[in-house]
């Protein structure tokens, strides 16, 4: 048994990403005090340095075999690596969308970097959390951030309405989910996952133990906008300024999918015949509601949200469909989804007029005949959202897909057929507006970093995944093989 | 010839020949963008270019083809992820249809010439699907095939919605939903097939199956799922419906495409997967897959009569003829497989001239009104012997192409139930009621129009794009056994596997 010190001591260096983040929050915040929101463009740059190179050096220094840090608050593995490379990757692109576009509006204000390297740090804590205290810490530490994110321009009614909605919302879910950890605790006897794992395997708990570990499903749920926990999701997206949208639709979704998988293929491995209904049931209404929600929507980004609703509904198919292929399937899913889902974000913000950003599916009309290089950026990536072949979201779909043929769940996959066939139609709904339909008037020429971002996340749909998907899949594989 | 070529990946290039003229013409178009006549024409130049010398590298691979040869040739294999593998290589069957789909296109493009409207957009989707329609022929691995199979329609709903006809919008849409849930129902079975035999080979998959089989109750969802694609793709009654509307609204040489090689698709993947690897669902479904068909081709024959609309006429003398096809395939007798193939490339050739006739008066005129014409062979000669030509082919005259596949597909049904075979050879005799009263309505008479006084006849872009059809019709027609030999090794050895594993 190590000494407190020396296990604080043996712990720091698994800790750098982490660290390293709080350090850039906490330095940020001074300097920005010191010198005000002309710091804006320099911590931004900083931060999105610092937030990649958070997540590369989780992936740089990994560990050969799972690690315990802080006497087993925290563990560092394959499965949270490769979750903090994603997570790392996609809120350091996001982060250069917002700096670009809150200097065009406007809105520079030096806390951005600082609120958004807080928000990573408690991913981070998220999908490395060993025990139900990390976990809740983690969570809150993200949420808390993320409010501040959504309500970001103040003096906009919707986003503080945004803001105010998320919060309250998130608050329940996460009164939900300390009460559901509370049974968890009652019933086992241990906030600690290894101890819940051996008692749960010991059919210690009972339905006290489900019962908790429902709970805590519900409001995992509501934090990766699975349906019928996904009401606020729409609501956020409209209203929080656009590149936060975008934050919110990647790398917190990471986080959230990670912890749950973590937290049923962990403490709860052994009650799997419990949980893998609700996780199947979460799927199958969320593809299906996801799909026709945003059938009937207008505004750009509150069909995105229906989108992404949809799209865990494919994730959690790979979480319902036992360890041998699901996690890795959903970790490949996220890894294909996130570029298409960011770059969607960032032509959105690309396209403006009049000083505004374009907000409803009018708005893109005919956009093939006024920026025909645009109009194949947005195709490509919304084909890829769409799951069509040949790009990259078709490799998830099949992925998903095939874990779940094989863990039995075939039905699964015919609803998510289904459900995939009415998301195409609202997806060629927007191809057809920018195809189709005569051009709208004329938009402002983009940012740099803005059409760089999208054209990186367009060839990332197709031309480069040929080559790096052996690759991907690998170290999907070597994440789950380390981990569970 | 074939020396020429040994060791090269000729069907990699065969395949993505097409995608890199596109490429050529996206850096070409940099520049140059913009409402610019000569550029417009560049870019169709190159588009013809680039399609003619893929015919030439199919012909190539054609001469490095063994006709006689066994299984799958060509091979090419590089890993891949997921289990799959970037797998190529052809069959008698797949090699036919890859050299009617390159015969085929650049006739497209110069059917195309006619269009002002974002050029260079039209020919970059034009070759990006070719390619994917090489890719299907060419594909054996069944991920592969799938990702080329499905990423067909992206190319095509553009092409539809941007340059169709007034209702180009809901075809696309209707085009594009109805072929994808068929589909993605199919990847299901996909999946379920690839865990089960351990391969997403079709090789292997197809060794699997004759040695040890999937199991008999498992192939009833497989059939079920890969015939919801297929039978949507042929397309096949009841689901015929996104096709008369698709046809009708789509550019003249989407149409062509779409009737010639798209339509191949689906009676290639009962061919390719269907029959072999699930031969005793196969077996069982047989009369249910007898009586669509024959509805098929007594219905849409019917049906057909009653159009106003020549496209939407020639749309359902399609679905029409595709009964043919299923006939011809389920029957699973060696005749039956051979007509079966053979009606598919006459079809192609057929159906795509008929689409083209009707894109020559459209051109001139802007209507697909059958009313509106009348009289045609006062002013257009030389068209009215050409269409004349191609709609006797479509009613099945022995001489022309139409006639082979129709009687052997006849043939092999007529061994496995006579009474299918007899009502199949009804729609014989209807294709020749609305075929010929249409050829009557459009070329004979006087010229009841006036607007028609001014019309001309066939220019030399038109003769260039019709010659080849033509020969293709008469040959195929005169000398059947050239096709016939040549798809005989696949046919037999399929035909055997299937009647052997009869239950």
């Amino acid at each position: 048994m190590m000494s407190p010190m020396q296990d604080l001591m043996a712990s720091l260096p698994l800790a750098y990403p982490e660290l390293l983040l709080v350090g850039f929050a906490l330095v940020g915040a001074v300097i920005g005090a010191w010198g005000g929101d002309k710091t804006f463009g320099f911590l931004s740059g900083v931060g999105a340095l610092v937030i990649a190179s958070a997540g590369l050096w989780a992936i740089a220094d990994r560990p050969e075999a799972a690690a315990e840090l802080f006497q087993g608050a925290m563990v560092a593995d394959g499965f949270g690596v490769f979750a903090k490379a994603l997570i790392g990757l996609s809120a350091a692109a996001t982060m250069l969308l917002g700096a670009d576009h809150f200097r065009t509006i406007n809105e520079k204000r030096f806390e951005y970097p600082v609120m958004v390297a807080l928000a990573v740090t408690g991913m981070f804590v998220m999908v490395s959390a060993q025990d139900l205290i990390t976990l809740y810490v983690g969570v809150e530490l993200q949420s808390l951030a993320a409010y501040v994110l959504a309500a970001w321009r103040r003096d906009d009614a919707r986003s503080s309405e945004s803001g105010l909605k998320y919060f309250v919302l998130s608050a329940i879910s996460s009164g939900l989910l300390l009460f559901g950890a509370s049974f968890v605790y009652g019933f086992t006897g241990s906030v600690r996952f290894d101890a819940i794992a051996s008692a749960a395997a010991e059919g210690a708990g009972g339905v006290g133990l489900t019962f908790g570990l429902v709970l805590m499903l519900c409001a995992l749920g509501f934090k990766m906008s699975a349906a019928p926990f996904h009401m606020w999701t729409p609501d956020v997206y409209e209203g929080a300024p656009t590149p936060v949208t975008a934050f919110f639709a990647a790398a917190p979704k990471v986080a959230a999918v990670a912890l749950m998988t973590r937290v049923l293929y962990d403490p709860f491995a052994a009650i799997e015949a419990q949980w893998q209904q609700v996780v199947v049931a979460l799927s199958a209404i969320s593809m299906v509601w996801g799909s026709f929600g945003a059938l009937l929507q207008s505004n750009l980004k509150r069909l995105m949200a229906y989108s992404s609703i949809a799209n865990m509904g494919f994730v959690l198919m790979g979480i319902a469909s036992g360890a041998e292929r699901g996690p890795a399937a959903a970790l490949i899913y996220l890894a294909l989804y996130l570029p298409a889902t960011i770059g969607i974000f960032a032509l959105i913000l690309a396209m403006r007029r009049a000083g505004h950003a374009v907000e409803t599916v009018g708005d893109i009309a005919g956009l093939a005949q006024r920026r025909p290089w645009m109009a194949s950026m947005f195709t490509m990536l919304l084909f890829s959202v769409a799951g069509i072949p040949p790009f990259a979201g078709f490799i998830g779909k099949l992925l998903v897909f095939t874990a779940a043929v094989d863990a039995g769940l075939i039905w699964l996959a015919v609803v998510g057929a289904i459900a995939a066939v009415i998301a195409a139609a609202y997806y060629l709904r927007l191809l057809s507006t920018i195809w189709f339909s005569p051009p709208a008037a004329a938009l402002q020429p983009a940012s740099g970093t803005i059409v760089f971002t999208a054209t990186t996340a367009a060839v990332l749909t197709f031309p480069v995944l040929v080559f790096v998907l052996g690759f991907l899949e690998r170290w999907a594989d070597w994440a789950v093989s380390r981990s569970f | 010839m074939s020396e020429l070529i040994a060791g090269w990946p000729i069907l990699s290039i065969l395949t993505f020949l097409p995608a890199a003229g596109a490429l050529w013409i996206l850096a070409a178009r940099g520049p140059m963008s913009g409402q610019n006549p000569g550029f417009d024409r560049g870019v169709k130049l190159i588009a013809l270019i680039v399609t003619i010398a893929t015919f030439v590298v199919s012909l190539f691979a054609f001469a490095a083809f063994d006709p006689n040869g066994e299984g799958f040739q060509l091979v090419e294999n590089i890993p891949w992820a997921l289990g799959a593998a970037y797998r190529l290589g052809v069959d008698q069957v797949s090699m036919s249809l890859i050299l009617l789909t390159t015969f085929l296109t650049p006739i497209c493009i110069l059917a195309s010439w006619t269009i002002e409207k974002q050029v260079s957009a039209y020919m970059i989707l034009f070759l990006v699907l070719e390619t994917l329609m090489i890719g299907v022929f060419c594909a054996m691995d069944i991920i592969l095939f799938y990702l080329f199979f499905e990423g067909g329609l992206i190319p095509m709903f553009i092409l539809i919605g941007v340059w169709g006809g007034s209702n180009r919008v809901y075809a696309a849409f209707k085009f594009f939903l109805y072929t994808l849930l068929g589909s993605l129902l199919m990847l299901v079975a996909i999946v379920a097939m690839i865990g089960i035999a351990g391969t997403s080979s079709i090789p292997e998959l197809l060794a699997y199956a004759e040695s040890t089989g999937f199991d008999p109750n498992l192939q009833i969802w497989l059939w079920l799922a890969f015939f919801a694609s297929f039978a949507v793709k042929l397309p096949m009654w009841p689901v015929h419906t996104w096709l008369p509307d698709a046809h009708v609204e789509a550019p003249t040489a989407a149409s062509v495409v779409l009737a010639a090689i798209l339509l191949k698709m689906g009676g290639y993947g009962f061919l390719r997967f269907s029959l072999p690897m699930m031969p005793d669902a196969s077996h069982f479904f047989t009369p249910f897959v007898f009586t669509l068909s024959v509805i098929a081709i007594v219905w849409a024959s019917l049906v057909a009569f009653r159009q106003v609309d020549i496209k939407k006429l020639i749309a359902y003398s399609s679905v029409a003829h595709m009964g043919f096809v299923t006939l011809g395939l389920f029957s699973g007798t060696e005749q039956g497989i051979q007509g079966a193939i053979f009606q598919m490339l006459s079809h192609g050739v057929i159906s795509g001239a008929l689409f083209l006739c009707v894109g020559v008066v459209y051109d001139r005129m802007h209507t697909r009104e059958i009313a509106c014409y009348g009289g045609l062979v006062n002013r257009m000669p030389v068209y009215a012997a050409i269409f004349m030509l191609f709609t006797l082919g479509n009613v099945g005259l022995p001489g022309t192409s139409g006639f082979p596949g129709e009687i052997l597909t006849m043939l092999g049904a007529f061994q496995i139930n006579a009474w299918f075979a007899a009502i199949a050879a009804t729609g014989v005799i209807l294709s020749a009621v609305y075929a010929l009263t249409l050829y009557r309505k459009v070329a004979f008479g006087n010229i009841e129009n006036p607007k028609l006084d001014a019309i001309t006849d066939l220019d030399g872009r038109e003769w260039v794009m019709f010659v080849p059809l033509v020969i293709a019709t008469l040959v195929m027609g005169l000398a059947p056994a050239y096709v016939l030999d040549f798809t005989a090794p696949s046919a037999q050895a399929l035909s055997q596997a299937y009647l052997g594993a009869a239950p």
